[in-house]
């Protein structure tokens, strides 16, 4: 069995600051992380790797410093890694982004299994999974916690509103995965990383995959960012200060008058 | 890589709003570096016109669009297990589909796909529908990705509505990109606001995981497609007693929709005062409160007022609450009578996901934290110190 994982190397949101004065985003010194519904996505692809022993391949597209979560990736325990990189990718919407991702999976050929992670924690569109799928015209099931395969078939925990359900799916399918609320990532110990140094990791560019230059980058990209502002100023609420039985008293006056405590 | 012109008169402002560090002045001139993804938006800050996005392809700057006419909100049948009825969220979408479709001039149509859809039509009427296309059928009781997004797409290729709003629930998310994919137009995730200008659906959401928002448009390619969180927008009945026009379409369901199958369905027992997005009332905390300690006292204020208790991203990063109780762009968006924020600093994902909440209480230890300028009500003070204590008095107040 063959499985691709698509994965993302993204800013650490949990250091994101941002600046008082302009309200922007201070990035420099922000360090880059596998965003980590891809981390998660590619453990639950190693866990099937150990069962079945399929070949695992992970595919990122970036600039050439996200060749880091491809190394991470393969120190984990993956086969083989993929860095599409190009400057006509760059402006690329999560149209122009899964069209690009779907056409590399193309030129790799053999897949059964396709995981992604549910979204990537610096956009949140949950976009280009389903994407990828509809370019490489295969099912998908999305927001799934769990994934199992024994190469015919998958079988999922898919997510619902309220509950979740069992599904399962004829190969190929593309699987998108949330993680579970208590999820710790897995890192490599020096050794395996060590190891995994004569891992290849092939870059393409875009005339490697031979993709339509119409449909990658801004002219691949419906969407178009046309202004970008800070937040409406309001007008700040009624403000109180004081001792802490002060304010809870003042506090239950309000819930009071509001009617919350009758 | 962003183009400069030579009018460039080395101002600066395209370098602080940047979001990604890529423009610098050299020689009072902004010069873009690597980091460049062609976002776009700096162009518009720029008061002398000097920057630029490379002109798009001629495939398609003049495509006739004005073919492509009509807001449409597609429905989304909800299940529990035992009945199905209309996720409140498509009333959501009809309400400010109304607002859209008048502004244009074009008409509003619900599209509902399931099993024994009539029962919904009054409903969806009296919300503004003029128009509901109904796909109807036992084959269409279950979600199912391919059957849905062929019944979508066949739609949408018949009639060439000029905006489709989609829920963005696990369904929506799930339906919308494999129709965008396939249609080769834009999906907007998550917007927090719609609006019409010069013609073009107006999409703004919050940007680049920062407090920073963007308006985001398709000005080339129709239909224009948006999701949007429920709660974001109010529902509001426009014409009780009316009745949309019907327009039944019976459509087959592709091949391809049986090669993934549901095996079964489990759902959660949580009672309505658990559930978030439809509790009354919110007492939600965030890296303030710490501890599993300061957390306690926030369940203790929530089953005094009879409310669910939320969390911040920072407080789910903590580990002090799962997931599925997150505030905010990347969780759950509430609408509650009462919200109280309680140790949140109040990032715009964090205040996108409450801002709809009718009455906000903040307590927070920073004079000038950004929550305070959304609430009704702000406590400046720790509150870990100050929640015990209303607590008690609250429970006084009751006569406990």
């Amino acid at each position: 069995m063959n499985i691709i994982v698509c994965i993302k190397q993204v800013p650490d949101s949990t250091q994101v600051k941002v600046d008082p004065k302009t309200g922007t985003l201070i990035r420099a010194g922000v360090p880059s992380i596998l965003n980590p519904y891809d981390h998660y996505a590619l453990e639950k692809a190693l866990a099937i790797k150990a069962k079945t022993g399929a070949k695992v391949t992970v595919v990122s597209m970036g600039p050439n410093q996200a060749v880091a979560v491809l190394r991470l990736a393969l120190a984990l325990g993956a086969d083989e890694g993929v860095l599409l990189s190009d400057r006509a990718f760059a402006g690329s919407d999560t149209w122009a982004t899964s069209y690009a991702l779907a056409t590399t999976i193309r030129k790799i050929g053999q897949y059964d299994l396709i995981l992604c992670g549910q979204m990537a924690i610096d956009g949140d569109t949950a976009q280009t999974g389903p994407g990828i799928a509809y370019h490489l015209g295969i099912s998908q099931i999305t927001f799934c916690d769990s994934v199992d395969s024994d190469g015919q078939r998958a079988v999922v925990k898919k997510l619902i509103e309220g509950g979740h359900q069992i599904m399962e799916a004829d190969l190929p399918v593309l699987i998108t995965m949330t993680m579970p609320v208590d999820y710790v990532a897995k890192y490599p110990s020096f050794m395996a990383a060590h190891k995994a140094q004569d891992k290849q990791i092939y870059v393409w560019t875009a005339a490697d995959i031979n993709a339509d230059l119409h449909k990658v980058g801004l002219e691949g990209s419906p969407t178009r960012v046309s202004r970008i502002f800070p937040p409406a100023a309001r007008a700040k609420g009624e403000m109180i200060s004081g001792s802490a039985e002060e304010m809870a008293a003042k506090f239950v006056e309000i819930l009071k008058k509001e009617s919350f405590v009758k | 890589m962003i183009q400069v012109a030579s009018n460039c008169v080395g101002c600066g402002k395209c370098v602080a709003t940047c979001p990604f560090g890529a423009l610098s002045l050299v020689n009072r001139k902004a010069v873009p570096n690597s980091s460049c993804t062609m976002c776009g938006a700096c162009v518009s800050v720029c008061p002398v016109k000097a920057l630029s996005l490379p002109a798009a392809g001629a495939a398609n700057a003049k495509k006739d669009l004005s073919a492509y006419k009509g807001v449409w909100a597609f429905i989304e049948i909800s299940d529990d297990g035992k009945t199905q009825k209309v996720r409140p969220v498509g009333f959501e979408l009809l309400s400010k589909g109304r607002e859209l479709a008048d502004q244009l001039g074009e008409e509003l149509c619900a599209v509902v796909i399931g099993d024994g859809v009539d029962k919904y039509f009054a409903e969806l009427s009296s919300y503004g529908a003029d128009k509901i296309y109904a796909v109807n059928g036992p084959a269409y009781h279950d979600y199912n990705t391919a059957a849905y997004a062929n019944a979508m797409i066949t739609l949408i290729k018949k009639y060439s509505p000029s905006v489709v709003l989609y829920p963005s629930t696990y369904i929506g998310r799930d339906l919308s990109p494999r129709i965008s994919s396939e249609l080769f137009v834009g999906l907007t995730a998550d917007c927090t606001g719609l609006s019409i200008a010069d013609g073009l659906l107006i999409q703004t959401r919050p940007a680049f995981g920062g407090n920073i928002m963007a308006d985001i448009k398709c000005p080339d390619y129709r239909p224009q497609m948006s999701t949007v969180r429920p709660n974001v927008f109010k529902k509001v009945v426009t014409r009780p007693g009316s009745m949309a026009l019907i327009v039944n379409e019976t459509i087959a369901v592709p091949a391809a929709a049986g090669k993934v199958r549901i095996i079964s369905k489990h759902f959660d027992e949580t009672s309505a005062q658990d559930k978030l997005d439809e509790a009354e009332v919110v007492i939600a905390g965030g890296r303030g409160m710490k501890d599993a300690a300061g957390f306690a006292v926030l369940d203790d204020l929530a089953a005094e007022l009879g409310g669910a208790v939320g969390a911040s991203r920072a407080a789910i990063d903590l580990g002090l609450r799962p997931k599925e109780k997150q505030v905010g762009q990347s969780g759950v968006t509430v609408a509650a009578k009462l919200y109280v924020a309680c140790g949140i600093s109040g990032a715009v994902q964090h205040i996108v996901g409450m801002e709809h909440s009718d009455v906000i209480i903040a307590v927070n230890k920073d004079a000038n934290a950004p929550i305070f300028n959304v609430c009704k009500y702000g406590f400046v003070g720790d509150a870990r110190q100050l929640l015990p204590k209303v607590v008690d008095a609250v429970k006084k107040a009751k006569g406990k």
